[in-house]
């Protein structure tokens, strides 16, 4: 079968970040908090799971005084979600026939 | 594992609202409509009364004193709309929970303020050259290209409302004269056509 299923996207949580950031290049904490409606623990460790695997990548500054945290997706990352997209459609093909 | 229909699903309505901002209000469109259809009966008094606004060649606008009525009149009901889409939309993100002033909608706002300032100013200099005549269509078209180019931000009927724009906006360009009839079509009916089309498929 073409394609392959991703692990790292099983969860939803990361499946959405990794939606939201092949449509964005990039994507701060507080805007992912906000559409996501997760808590910021949860979103953290979601984040910090998909940045271990280097599907993302992260950018830290200031706006004024505030912290910003950016994300955006690393090439390695947008391969691997199309592999897991084409995984999808595949296996959406096959149930059909 | 979840079925994949519903994994795709599920991508596609996370691209679509990290991307477009949703909460453009129907109802905003209708006030605006209708704001414009006021402005054009003032208009219309100020210009052609007691002739019929179609008697082209009966009425001519000479006084600078009308024509400066006229510019104002039109300066309160351009702010007058985006104000009231503004605050309308602020509302409805509001109840849905979306927070306003996202990438997406700075997106939107962005695309839809460069064609309507340049071709703002770009009528405000036809104006001040005299060629009041040309200026219905300019902004009928100027704002239908903004339309157009916003409708990759927002929920994409838009998009229609800008074609129908620009198809007034050039038409009314072969009819000199009629600039006011134009007007109240564009900004007047056809806002309010969209304004409850978008309210009765998205608002309620």
């Amino acid at each position: 079968m073409k394609g392959t299923y991703d692990k790292a996207f099983e969860n939803v949580v990361r499946l959405r970040v990794m939606s939201i950031l092949m449509v964005n290049t990039e994507y701060d904490f507080n805007s992912f908090k906000e559409i996501l409606e997760v808590t910021d623990g949860n979103l953290a460790s979601h984040l910090r799971n998909l940045e271990k695997q280097e599907y993302i990548s992260v950018s830290k500054s200031f706006v004024g005084r505030k912290p910003m945290t950016n994300y955006s997706a690393t090439e390695a990352g947008k391969q691997a979600f199309l592999e897991h997209l084409k995984f999808l459609e595949n296996l959406i093909k096959e149930n059909k026939s | 594992m979840r079925k994949p229909e519903q994994e795709l699903a599920e991508i596609k309505s996370m691209m679509e609202r990290s991307t477009r901002f949703l909460s453009l209000s129907g109802l905003s469109g209708i006030l605006a409509g209708t704001y414009a259809l006021i402005a054009a009966g003032m208009a219309y008094a100020w210009i052609y009364y007691p002739n019929s606004p179609f008697g082209y060649r009966f009425s001519y606008i000479t006084e600078e004193a009308i024509l400066f009525k006229l510019l104002a009149t039109a300066l309160v009901v351009l702010v007058l709309s985006i104000g009231t889409a503004w605050i309308l939309s602020q509302q409805k993100s509001k109840r849905s929970a979306g927070k306003f002033w996202t990438s997406a909608s700075k997106r939107f706002v962005m695309a839809l303020a460069i064609p309507l300032i340049m071709g703002g100013l770009f009528c405000l200099a036809l104006f001040t050259r005299g060629y009041v005549i040309i200026i219905a269509p300019a902004t009928l078209i100027f704002y239908g290209l903004a339309l157009v180019n916003a409708s990759h931000f927002t929920l994409s009927d838009i998009k229609y409302l800008g074609f129908c724009q620009l198809g007034l906006g050039v038409l009314s360009a072969f009819f000199p004269g009629y600039g006011l009839v134009f007007w109240a079509l564009g900004f007047g009916v056809l806002h309010i056509i969209y304004g409850l089309i978008m309210y009765y498929k998205y608002d309620r």
